[in-house]
C-alpha cells in the first residue's frame, strides 16, 4: 500500500466524517428545539390540553386563561396574505430581468433586489409604523374601502376605521420582505431554461409571451415552487416587522382593516414581562404550535413539489 | 497534512476560546431586568465607572426576566417595575427596595382642545379603556371639563401591546377607582384589553397618540415630554385637579406607604393627598439576602446614585425618590448589615 493511497483513504473517511456531522447537526438542533419548547410548555399542555389551548380565544393573563387560536389564525392570514401580494410581483420580477430587461438595467434590478433581502427586519418595522401606517390610513386604505369595499362578499374584508395598524399593512409589509426570496429564487429558475427549447419555440413562430407562458414557467416551476415554499417559512416566522404594525389584539379577525397578532407578535410582545409561571410557559406552548404548524406547512410544500416532480 | 493541521488549529482554537476566562481583577456587578429605568441605571453606571472604576452592567431584559434571574441567583441584583409581594420576598430569600419614581401620564390628540387642558378622572378614564366612553362629547367628559369645546368625534382608547411596568402601574390606578375594572379586567403588565388598540412601547403609544387625532393613551411622564403631546390633568382622589409635574409625583410618593417592613411593596396610585398626581409607580431592585458580600457593593452602588444621581434622573424625565423614601432605605441596608 502507496502512502499515497492511505491518504486518499484518510481523506475520504474525514470528508464523509465532517459532512455527516454537519447534515445531522441541524436535525438534532431542530429536535433539541422541538424538546425544550415541549418541556417549557409541558405546565401550559397539563393545564389547558390540546384542543382546548388550540380552539380557545381567550388570552388573560391577569385571569390566567390563554388560548391559541387568534395567534394561530393571525400567522395564517398575514402569511397566506403576504404570498398573494408577493408571488406575482416577484415572477413579474424574475420575467422582466431574465426575457424583458436591457443588460445594463439587469443587473441594477439585481442587486436592488438582493439589498431588499439583507435590510434587517426591525428596520421594516419601524419604517412600517412611521411611513407606512399612516399612508395606509390616510389614503390608501379609505381608498380601497371607496372601491373594492363597495363589493358584495369581498367588502366585508374592508369593514371598519382605518387605523393603519391591521392585518393589512402588515401583510404588505411582509410581501415587501419575502419578495427577494421568490424573486430570486423565481429568476435563477427561469434563467436556467435551455436556450436550445426557448429558440426552438421562437423558430416556430411563438411569440415572446408565449416563449414566456409555454416553454419557460413550466420548466422552472420546480425552482419557483421552491421558492415560495421558502418565502412562506419566512413569513411564518417573522417577528418584529409585524409587531410594531399589527396591534397584539387577542380577538379572531373579521376584517382586513382590523388589529390582530400573530404567535411571534404575542411572542415579541410578552415573553419579556410574562412574570407568571403559566403566562411564560403558555407563551412556549404557542411556540411550539408554530413550529409544528410551520413543518406541516413545509411539509405539505414539499410533497406537492415531489408530486409535480414525478408528473 | 497542512490541512489536518488547520483543522486541528482550528479545534483548538474554538476549545481555548470557549474556555473559562482569566479572573478578572476588576469587580464587575451584573444587574437585570426592567427596561423602564435602563437609561438612567446605564447613565449611573457609567459615572460611577468614572468615580469609583467598578463597573456596573445592566441588562434590560424586562421586569419578569429580571425576577427570574435574582431568584436562580445567575445576577448581582435584579430590577423589576411591579414590585414583588412580601411573602413572595420572604419564599426567596430576597431584599426588595425601590430605586426611583416615574409617573404615567394620559396623552391625547385633539386638535380642538388647547394643549394640556383638558380634565379627566379616574372613572372616566375607566370608562374610556372599557369602551362604555366612545365620543369625545359623551356627557361624562363634559361634566369634568364645563365650557371646553368638545369636538363630537369617536374615541380611540391606545395602551401598551407588549407586557410592561406602565401597564401595570396604569390598570392598578383603574382597579383602585373602577370595580367594573376590577371585576373585569383587574392589573397586571399585560391584561385583557376591552377596547382600543394596541401599540408597542412607550415609544409606539407616543408616536401613535401624536399622528392620530382623536386618540388617548397612556405614557411614562418622560416620552410625553420629548414628544411634546398634549397631558392631560387628572382629579385625584382627595377630589382636587392635578396637574403631572415632578412635585405631584414626590407628593404622592411621600405620602405612600413604602415601608421597610413590607419590602417596600406597595402601590402609588390614588394617593390621598392635596397634590399628589394619582398614577406614580416606583421601580424596584431586588437582591439576593444571603450574598452579604456583593450585596454591600450593590448597596455602595444605589448609595452613590441617591446621593449624586439626582441631577442625572431629572435630566432624564425620571423622579428621584424623596429623602425620607432614602433614609428608610438605608435603614433596611443597615439592618441587613449591608451599609
Amino acid at each position: 500500500m502507496t502512502s499515497s493511497f492511505k491518504r486518499e483513504i484518510f481523506f475520504n473517511l474525514a470528508y464523509l466524517i465532517i459532512t455527516f456531522l454537519a447534515s445531522f447537526i441541524i436535525i438534532f438542533l431542530a429536535l433539541g428545539i422541538f424538546l425544550v419548547l415541549f418541556k417549557e410548555a409541558y405546565p401550559a399542555i397539563k393545564t389547558f390540553g390540546f384542543l382546548g389551548f388550540l380552539l380557545s380565544t381567550e388570552w388573560d393573563p391577569v385571569k390566567e386563561v390563554f388560548g391559541a387560536a387568534p395567534s394561530l389564525i393571525g400567522t395564517l392570514i398575514t402569511s397566506l396574505l403576504a404570498l398573494t401580494i408577493a408571488v406575482p410581483t416577484a415572477l413579474g420580477i424574475a420575467i422582466f430581468i431574465n426575457e424583458v430587461a436591457p443588460s445594463f438595467l439587469k443587473d441594477f434590478i439585481s442587486t436592488g433586489i438582493e439589498l431588499l433581502a439583507a435590510i434587517p427586519s426591525i428596520i421594516y418595522g419601524m419604517w412600517g409604523l412611521f411611513t407606512l401606517a399612516p399612508l395606509m390610513a390616510k389614503y390608501i386604505e379609505p381608498f380601497l374601502q371607496e372601491t373594492i369595499g363597495k363589493l358584495p362578499l369581498i367588502g366585508k374584508l374592508f369593514e371598519g376605521t382605518p387605523l393603519g395598524i391591521d392585518l393589512l399593512t402588515a401583510s404588505v409589509i411582509l410581501s415587501i420582505m419575502i419578495i427577494p426570496f421568490t424573486a430570486s429564487v423565481a429568476r435563477d429558475s427561469l434563467a436556467l431554461t435551455p436556450p436550445v427549447l426557448k429558440e426552438s419555440a421562437y423558430a416556430i413562430g411563438a411569440t415572446k409571451w408565449e416563449v414566456i407562458k409555454d416553454v419557460m414557467l413550466p420548466y422552472s416551476k420546480l425552482g419557483i415552487i421552491g421558492g415560495i415554499g421558502l418565502s412562506l417559512g419566512r413569513a411564518l416566522g417573522e417577528t418584529m416587522a409585524v409587531a410594531f404594525v399589527l396591534g397584539n389584539v387577542n380577538k379572531i379577525p373579521t376584517s382586513l382593516l382590523e388589529a390582530s397578532t400573530t404567535v411571534t407578535v404575542k411572542l415579541a410582545n410578552e415573553f419579556t414581562e410574562a412574570d407568571k409561571d403559566i403566562h411564560l410557559a403558555s407563551l412556549f406552548y404557542l411556540a411550539l404550535l408554530l413550529f409544528i404548524m410551520s413543518f406541516f406547512i413545509l411539509a405539505l410544500a414539499k410533497l406537492l413539489f415531489l408530486k409535480i416532480e414525478r408528473r | 497534512m497542512k490541512y489536518l493541521s488547520l483543522l486541528l488549529g482550528w479545534l483548538i482554537f474554538l476549545i481555548v476560546g470557549c474556555g473559562p476566562k482569566e479572573e478578572k481583577a476588576q469587580r464587575t456587578l451584573n444587574g437585570a431586568g426592567a427596561t423602564f429605568p435602563y437609561p438612567l441605571y446605564a447613565s449611573w453606571a457609567s459615572e460611577y465607572y468614572k468615580n469609583t472604576k467598578i463597573k456596573v452592567n445592566y441588562q434590560s431584559i424586562g421586569s419578569g426576566g429580571g425576577i427570574r434571574q435574582i431568584i436562580e441567583r445567575t445576577v448581582d441584583f435584579g430590577a423589576t417595575d411591579m414590585p414583588l409581594k412580601p411573602e413572595e420576598v420572604e419564599k426567596n430569600n430576597l431584599i426588595q427596595f425601590p430605586a426611583v419614581i416615574g409617573g404615567v401620564v394620559l396623552v391625547v390628540n385633539l386638535p380642538e382642545v388647547p394643549p394640556n387642558s383638558l380634565v379627566l378622572d379616574g372613572n372616566t378614564v375607566c370608562k374610556i379603556f372599557l369602551g362604555e366612553i366612545k365620543s369625545w362629547d359623551s356627557p361624562e367628559i363634559k361634566a369634568l371639563n364645563p365650557g371646553v369645546n368638545l369636538p363630537s368625534k369617536p374615541l380611540t382608547p391606545i395602551y401598551r401591546s407588549d407586557g410592561s411596568g406602565t401597564t401595570a402601574i396604569f390598570t392598578h390606578y383603574l382597579t383602585q377607582v373602577c370595580p367594573k375594572w376590577a371585576k373585569e379586567v383587574g392589573f397586571g403588565t399585560s391584561v385583557n384589553w376591552k377596547a382600543g388598540l394596541g401599540a408597542k412601547g412607550n415609544e409606539g403609544v407616543a408616536n401613535y397618540v401624536q399622528r392620530t387625532p382623536y386618540t388617548i393613551g397612556y405614557v411614562e411622564y418622560a416620552y410625553a415630554l420629548q414628544n411634546k403631546l398634549s397631558w392631560t390633568k387628572m382629579k385625584n382622589a382627595v377630589g382636587n385637579i392635578v396637574v403631572p409635574e415632578e412635585s405631584s409625583f414626590k407628593e404622592a410618593a411621600s405620602f405612600a406607604k413604602l415601608e421597610p417592613e413590607k419590602h417596600f411593596y406597595t402601590w402609588i396610585t390614588n394617593v390621598s393627598e392635596k397634590n399628589a398626581w394619582p398614577i406614580v409607580g416606583a421601580t424596584y431592585i431586588l437582591l439576593a439576602k444571603e450574598k452579604t458580600e456583593v450585596n454591600k457593593e450593590v448597596v455602595k452602588f444605589f448609595d452613590w446614585a441617591f446621593k449624586n444621581g439626582d441631577s442625572m434622573a431629572k435630566n432624564l424625565h425620571y423622579v428621584p425618590l424623596p429623602e425620607e423614601v432614602k433614609e428608610k432605605i438605608r435603614n433596611l441596608w443597615k439592618s441587613h448589615n449591608l451599609y
